[in-house]
């Protein structure tokens, strides 16, 4: 087996060494009765070949670009990765360490991950943000976890235009700690009604999504005051972080923790993970932070350096006294993030955010001409709602048979909504591939 | 010093990305404008970030050099105790990279994806089969993240049952990610402590188990890396007063095709793919920590689970008493990919030699280092030993001084200061792809690190010298905190 080094001489002699007579003989201390005496029933090993056209045929069974065209977003969306940061982030140097203990053989990792959380502080006007997390579902949790210890409450709002699935999420992580949701309901702008936040006294925060599932640009803001109003929080959640190329900022708008999905920038789709956590605040939150944080020092002779720091935050010094429980994040996610951003530089994030915010626009545009106008009147980025006529889903079947997956049915998640679907076109949408899916929903 | 492998090299520095670029340059092709630009309310449009521009150039020395700065276990051997640093197979990373897997969206319908789905059924139904146990859930992203949805698990079936618990055993030698995970839960650990055996005792648990008690949290090997032997009365006592026996799978590296957790009274348990199964750490993610349970705990799973029909594989969210989602989609699929391909080129033999060799690879460093260091249980040991720096502290020498030692000869250092039961802890756990040779030159290096910690105690202090930094200021780092830049 090509992973495993050992000759039967060299098994002889260690076994030697250590004082057994062969390798069963290691395992003097586990019972008999706690022994497994059968064989594993897996299928027999794979050459490395044979594993490459198993891995291969199964692959091509996946609907994907550029052979199908897939007009979903709905947190998870579909942008070019340029071969530089794929190729960087393959480096084994920064793919085969652990978790950066030992900080004078992990510069590379310390000071790139430093460097993503300077740029998505930027991004976001925030003046702190965390090495990263499992996902923007875990990222908000976490988000309203802070917010319910540094105000001492235990009910939160969330507006029900945070993504299904991350409300889900956040709903299995309150189940046992005896916090409370308010799911605020929309509007027919396709943005959060706020108006039940007169009624409530005691929330810790109020969760908005911008733009939020339907794709719409809410007013943080506004919102802002209300919660500030009620000595709330104003957690900003987000699924498409390239928004902020072109929009104003969730910080620059009152957010005081601000969470989300950054997969757009420079990490594939891949069935939904890995992903990248984003969590940032304004530094009063700073100690209250989960996970990871890398900090700025010096070395004995005065360099400078990067090193894990305020671990007292953190399980393995806190235990059960902890901010949270998490040790492995995403840091590679991290890294591709941070890859993206400096590919891009200040100029490409806004050409490239302006662009995908033309493409929707042009499809929205066209679909409207079809006879199919966006439901919501209210600014979108990269992806919007529309009603097809009663009975497309047989218009929708005819259009997977040609490999085109016409948005996201919403009938699931809102069953208020069926027939309506959230489409979405980023720059790797031509207009020739979405003047092919109007042509085919007017015929 | 002898000279070691893998110790000299060239280290180039290279300032902050902000520190360097100039305005105007862009390292990403913009896509061709097909389409005209449409208005957008001024009011809404922000000043965009204030990142650096650089080129394409700019951005690959950068990242090169910043990656030479690291290491890995590509780089050299990683002792990292409680971590398994294992050998991370380059065709997992060719087939996490197909197109049609990293592509994928993760809401495409059901015909769409028969591939990732046949992929997650069968590394999970992988899974059970090696630990012994009924059902899988892949969705956590982490370890610690499984450990808590086992927590949810045994939260929802003590629920169930109209009697939910508040407290949870947890032993004093358990990862840190184990109490913190049961008080997100909601739990109260109760710390029992191991005996002068370095293991649970029967009695140890039976006089905290009672019936406000949710059940216990076991890792088994322990990170003494000791086989808990009284494993099973233990689970008897558990079930007896109807709690549940979770089990911390991270050194599941142990046991493959040797001991089966299901078997010997384990009902749920977490696994580290990013461990045990190859998959690379990725400098801190990300990984994957799926959780195995039996048939009473399988109602809770996460949703959605994947099912197998006529051949047809589909996403099923019809489980009524499920815990929810801890995951917006699917997990961290492309580290299912890679650990699926280990087990397809390992096969059910390999599995098991690789248990069996990380079990030698420990017992044989313990049995020549034994001397050197100071072994606190003199035992057989699993995949991992742990030693202490008892012998070293008349020279006034610490385990950090030896660990940064060890950097100057090549070698990551072991695990320290944990367990936190054995003071000056260097918890040392080679895995199975390190040859002979390899083990040989680490423990070479050690005994004259123990040499020069008398003749020359000095270069212990100063080390690591070799490194692209020296020693750095933690507490300056923790006291005036600089996040961003």
């Amino acid at each position: 087996m090509l992973y495993l080094p050992h000759t039967e001489e060299d098994i002889a002699s260690m076994l030697d060494a250590v004082g057994v007579d062969d390798l069963d003989g290691l395992f003097s201390m586990v019972p008999e009765d706690c022994r497994f005496k059968g064989d594993l029933k897996l299928p027999e090993a794979l050459t490395e070949w044979e594993l490459n056209d198993h891995m291969e045929a199964l692959a091509a069974e996946m609907g994907v670009s550029p052979t199908h065209k897939v007009f979903m977003g709905a947190g998870s969306y579909e942008h070019y990765i340029p071969a530089a940061v794929s190729y960087l982030l393959s480096r084994s140097e920064f793919v085969t360490c652990y978790t950066p203990y030992q900080p004078e053989v992990s510069q590379g990792t310390l000071q790139a991950v430093y460097e993503y959380q300077t740029l998505v502080a930027r991004l976001l006007d925030m003046d702190v943000a965390t090495a990263s997390h499992y996902d923007g579902a875990a990222a908000l949790a976490e988000a309203l976890l802070i917010a319910a210890r540094v105000t001492k409450r235990t009910r939160v709002a969330i507006s029900s235009l945070v993504h299904p699935l991350y409300r889900r999420v956040v709903k299995t992580y309150f189940e046992p700690t005896g916090y409370d949701l308010l799911e605020l309901p929309y509007d027919n702008k396709g943005r959060t009604d706020v108006s039940d936040l007169e009624k409530e006294n005691d929330l810790a925060a109020v969760a908005i999504q911008s733009p939020n599932f339907f794709g719409c640009v809410e007013d943080l803001e506004a919102i802002g005051e209300r919660a500030h109003g009620k000595e709330a929080l104003l957690v900003a959640s987000f699924t498409e972080p390239l928004a902020f190329g072109l929009l104003k900022s969730p910080g620059s708008q009152g957010a005081d923790i601000v969470c989300g999905e950054g997969q757009s920038f420079g990490i594939p789709c891949s069935f939904g993970g890995p992903a990248l956590g984003i969590l940032a605040s304004k530094k009063k939150f700073m100690r209250s932070l989960p996970g990871r944080l890398v900090g700025q020092t010096r070395d004995l002779e005065g360099k400078r350096g990067f090193v894990l720091t305020l671990a007292t935050r953190e399980q393995h010094i806190r235990r059960e006294k902890a901010t949270s429980n998490i040790c492995t994040n995403n840091s590679l996610c991290a890294l591709a993030a941070a890859m993206y951003m400096a590919s891009l530089g200040g100029t490409g994030i806004r050409k490239l955010a302006r662009l995908n915010y033309d493409k929707a626009e042009y499809l929205k545009g066209e679909l409207r001409k079809a006879g199919v106008p966006a439901t919501f009147d209210t600014p979108t980025f990269n992806e919007f709602v529309v009603a097809f006529p009663a009975g497309f889903e047989t218009t929708y079947g005819r259009l997977l048979e040609k490999n085109i997956v016409a948005g996201l049915p919403l009938g699931r998640y809102y069953p208020e909504l069926a027939d309506h679907y959230l489409l979405c076109a980023t720059e790797t949408r031509s207009k020739a591939d979405m003047d092919a899916l109007v042509r085919e929903v007017r015929s | 010093m002898k000279e070691s492998a893998g110790t000299t090299g060239l280290i180039l520095n290279e300032p902050l990305l902000w520190e360097q670029g100039k305005k105007g340059r862009c390292g990403f092709s913009l896509p061709r404008r097909d389409v005209p630009s449409s208005p957008l309310d001024e009011k809404l449009i922000g000043e965009g970030p204030d990142f650096p521009d650089l080129s394409e150039v700019d951005i690959v020395r950068h990242y090169t050099r910043l990656a030479q700065w690291n290491f890995g276990v590509d780089t050299g051997m990683y002792p990292l105790g409680s971590c398994t640093m294992k050998y991370n197979p380059k065709t997992n990373e060719r087939q996490a990279r197909l197109p049609g897997f990293s592509g994928a969206h993760p809401l495409l319908p059901a015909g769409f994806s028969q591939g990732a789905l046949r992929v997650m059924f069968e590394l999970g139904k992988y899974l059970a089969e090696i630990t012994g146990m009924d059902a899988t859930t892949l969705q956590p992203a982490a370890g610690a993240h499984g450990e808590f949805t086992g927590m949810l698990l045994i939260h929802s079936f003590h629920k169930k049952k109209g009697a939910p618990r508040t407290k949870i055993i947890v032993p004093d030698t358990a990862h840190g990610t184990n109490p913190a995970s049961a008080a997100l839960c909601g739990y109260r650990p109760v710390p029992v402590v191991s005996n002068d055996q370095g293991i649970l005792s029967v009695e140890a648990v039976a006089e905290v188990m009672d019936e406000d008690t949710a059940g216990i949290m076991m890792t088994n090997p322990n990170t003494l890396g000791l086989f808990e032997e009284n494993c099973r009365k233990i689970a008897d006592i558990v079930h007896g007063k109807g709690g549940v026996v979770y089990c911390d799978g991270a050194n599941l590296n142990a046991v493959m095709g040797i001991v089966k957790k299901g078997h010997i009274g384990v009902d749920v348990m977490q696994l580290n793919l990013h461990k045990t199964f190859s998959t690379p750490h990725g400098g801190g993610g990300p990984g994957s920590g799926p959780v195995c349970v039996k048939k009473h705990l399988e109602p809770f799973l996460p949703v959605p689970r994947v099912i197998q029909r006529d051949g047809r594989y589909a996403l099923d969210d019809d489980y009524p008493e499920s815990i929810g989602k801890v995951s917006a989609f699917h997990g961290s699929f492309g580290v299912m990919v890679k650990a699926y391909s280990y087990i397809r080129s390992m096969g059910p033999d390999n599995l098991k030699k690789a248990s069996q060799l990380a079990v030698l690879n420990a017992n044989y460093v313990k049995e020549r280092l034994k001397g050197t260091l100071h072994l606190p249980y003199d035992r057989p040991c699993m995949h991992e030993c742990v030693f202490s720096d008892k012998l070293q502290t008349a020279q006034k020498i610490s385990t950090m001084d030896m660990a940064k030692r060890l950097i100057d000869y090549g070698f990551h250092p072991p695990t320290v200061y944990f367990p936190l039961v054995v003071h000056g802890a260097i918890m040392i756990e080679p895995t199975e792809t390190e040859s002979k040779e390899n083990l040989d030159g680490f423990v070479e290096a050690f005994e004259a690190i123990v040499k020069e910690a008398k003749e020359k105690p000095e270069l212990l202090h100063e080390a690591p010298r070799t490194s692209k930094v020296r020693r750095l200021d933690e507490v300056a780092a923790a006291r005036k905190p600089c996040l961003a830049g």
